[in-house]
């Protein structure tokens, strides 16, 4: 069964602009695999239908077989948690440490603080962050930042990690660090989705890619 | 349940310590909800001191009949045996015209009356002491010593002591009304003062709800800190009042020693203390709740 699938998913927003339009494609469990297209191809829009932060119009988005847009609202953040979401906006807390940004995630699922600490300098270890928990997000570069954003998503070891557009403002050495962490992350099992309009990356690190052209589905 | 107890911990620990961070913001709000309370606070604290002077004045209610000049002693006699009888009397008394006439010689502010009187005024009374809450049954027997020979007036004092007592409850009407509206009032104080924390703190509680938090975590830390503000103002309102209590029984107490009392204005027993800021609590949580919904009910995804 795969682990996230797109069942004829639309999205019309109120003004009318159709996002995504009759979108078919499916990530199996284990996959690391890309959305891409243009600016505007709807790239974001299918990202966000993922963890419910938007519900589609028509069409059913399923992730491990339960059907986002049909969950109860009390139910959107239990789905989260299983979700790691490294937006493009980044939102990290900028009057919090790393450390505190990176333990957002284990905080909001009660874990004792002894386990989530462990946990939290496990993850910015993995990023390449460890030695730098005391800093504010001010004072870490744009990778960094980002790495922090992929500690946090990770840190709750999620089965599915979404990232949309990682790279965005990065150079290219940074780019291929940030990507270099999804793959190892995606060594260990991690279902990797990634949104990028960044052709050099996806031929780089893509296994598949499904490409959106004005909210369509136009290659899978 | 030990998460849950956690969180709880850890956001009122957050609570306090953001509060404390601003100290002179806290100190407009908690001042802001103490005075809301300290009104329907103090204008019940009066009114409790009131029934309880009422309840010292009434003592045991009497009715006093007052025979006529010309009457003899047989008919003030006659009276006596006919309350006697009334199972509301509890006894009587025969009070001579004479005896009345010095007590009201040696009374405070009537000597100067009674010296330009000259000749005795007053007539025999009969002075019955009931039992308490005889109501209609003194009024009964009121209407049966009227009809008796010789009887110019009774005068029961139950009248007055129901007229008493309905304006103390007019009293505790207009009390609760006023209550009312400044907890009405406060909860809105508190919904904006909640209000203002979100819009500060929106960013944070966008990412946890983009993590998995669920809206009683995000709510949680809002209800402490409307507690919290909510208990403080209680205790503010609570000293603005005991406060003016304080400052007040100097003149209460000069007052009440020309009425040859020693009575001083008391605060309500401590449980009435206690359920007052429990209440104070109750309407801040009230606030932050409905003001964090709001927000929630307004961001929920489209």
């Amino acid at each position: 069964m795969p682990l996230v699938s797109f069942n004829r998913v639309g999205k019309r927003y109120p003004d009318g602009f159709e996002a995504l339009r009759e979108a078919s494609f499916a990530v199996e469990p284990g996959e690391f695999a890309f959305l891409t297209g243009h600016s505007g191809a709807g790239k974001t829009t299918a990202l966000r239908l993922i963890p419910a932060i938007e519900r589609a119009s028509s069409g059913a988005v399923l992730v491990n077989g339960q059907n986002v847009g049909a969950l109860r609202d009390a139910a959107v953040p239990f789905l989260r948690r299983t979700i790691g979401l490294v937006l493009q906006e980044q939102k990290l807390l900028h009057d919090r440490s790393v450390f505190e940004n990176a333990m957002l995630p284990l905080s909001v699922c009660g874990e004792p603080p002894r386990e989530a600490a462990r946990r939290v300098r496990a993850a910015l270890d993995k990023v390449g962050l460890a030695g730098r928990e005391k800093a504010l997000p001010v004072m870490l570069s744009g990778g960094e930042q980002q790495r922090l954003c992929i500690a946090r998503a990770v840190v709750n070891r999620p089965s599915l990690l979404v990232a949309d557009e990682p790279t965005a403002g990065l150079d290219s050495a940074a780019a291929i660090d940030v990507m270099e962490i999804f793959r190892a992350f995606n060594r260990v099992g991690v279902t990797v989705l990634v949104a990028s309009h960044d052709a050099a990356l996806v031929a780089r690190f893509g296994t598949r890619a499904v490409r959106l052209d004005h909210g369509r589905v136009v290659g899978a | 349940m030990s998460a849950w107890l956690r969180h709880h911990g850890q956001s009122l620990a957050a609570t306090l310590r953001r509060l404390a961070r601003t100290p002179g913001a806290t100190a407009l709000d908690v001042l802001a909800i103490g005075i809301a309370l300290a009104l329907p606070l103090g204008a019940w604290v009066v009114l409790a001191n009131a029934q309880r002077l009422a309840g010292h004045a009434a003592g045991d209610p009497q009715l006093t009949v007052f025979m006529s000049l010309d009457a003899a002693r047989a008919d003030a006699a006659l009276v006596e045996s006919a309350a006697a009888a009334a199972p509301v009397a509890r006894r009587s008394r025969f009070v001579p015209k004479d005896q009345a006439f010095a007590e009201l010689k040696s009374a405070a502010g009537a000597r100067e009356i009674a010296a330009t009187l000259g000749a005795n005024p007053l007539p025999d009374a009969v002075v019955v002491e009931l039992a308490p809450g005889s109501g209609p049954a003194a009024e009964h027997l009121a209407a049966e010593l009227r009809k008796l020979p010789k009887v110019a007036l009774v005068q029961l004092d139950a009248l007055w002591l129901r007229r008493l007592d309905a304006l103390l409850r007019l009293g505790a009407a207009a009390v609760a009304i006023l209550a009312a509206m400044l907890a009405a009032g406060m909860i809105a104080v508190t919904f904006n003062t909640i209000r203002l924390q979100i819009v500060t703190r929106s960013a944070e509680i966008e990412v946890s709800r983009l993590v998995g938090a669920t809206t009683s975590f995000v709510r949680r830390p809002f209800v402490w800190q409307g507690t919290v503000i909510g208990l403080l103002g209680g205790l503010t309102a609570l000293g603005m009042v005991a406060g003016s209590i304080h400052l007040l029984n100097g003149e209460v107490g000069r007052l009440a020693t020309t009425y040859g009392t020693d009575f001083r204005l008391a605060l309500p027993p401590a449980g009435d203390l206690v359920a007052c800021l429990g209440l104070a609590s109750a309407l801040g949580w009230a606030g932050a709740y409905l003001s964090v919904s709001r927000y929630l009910h307004e961001s929920r995804p489209g």
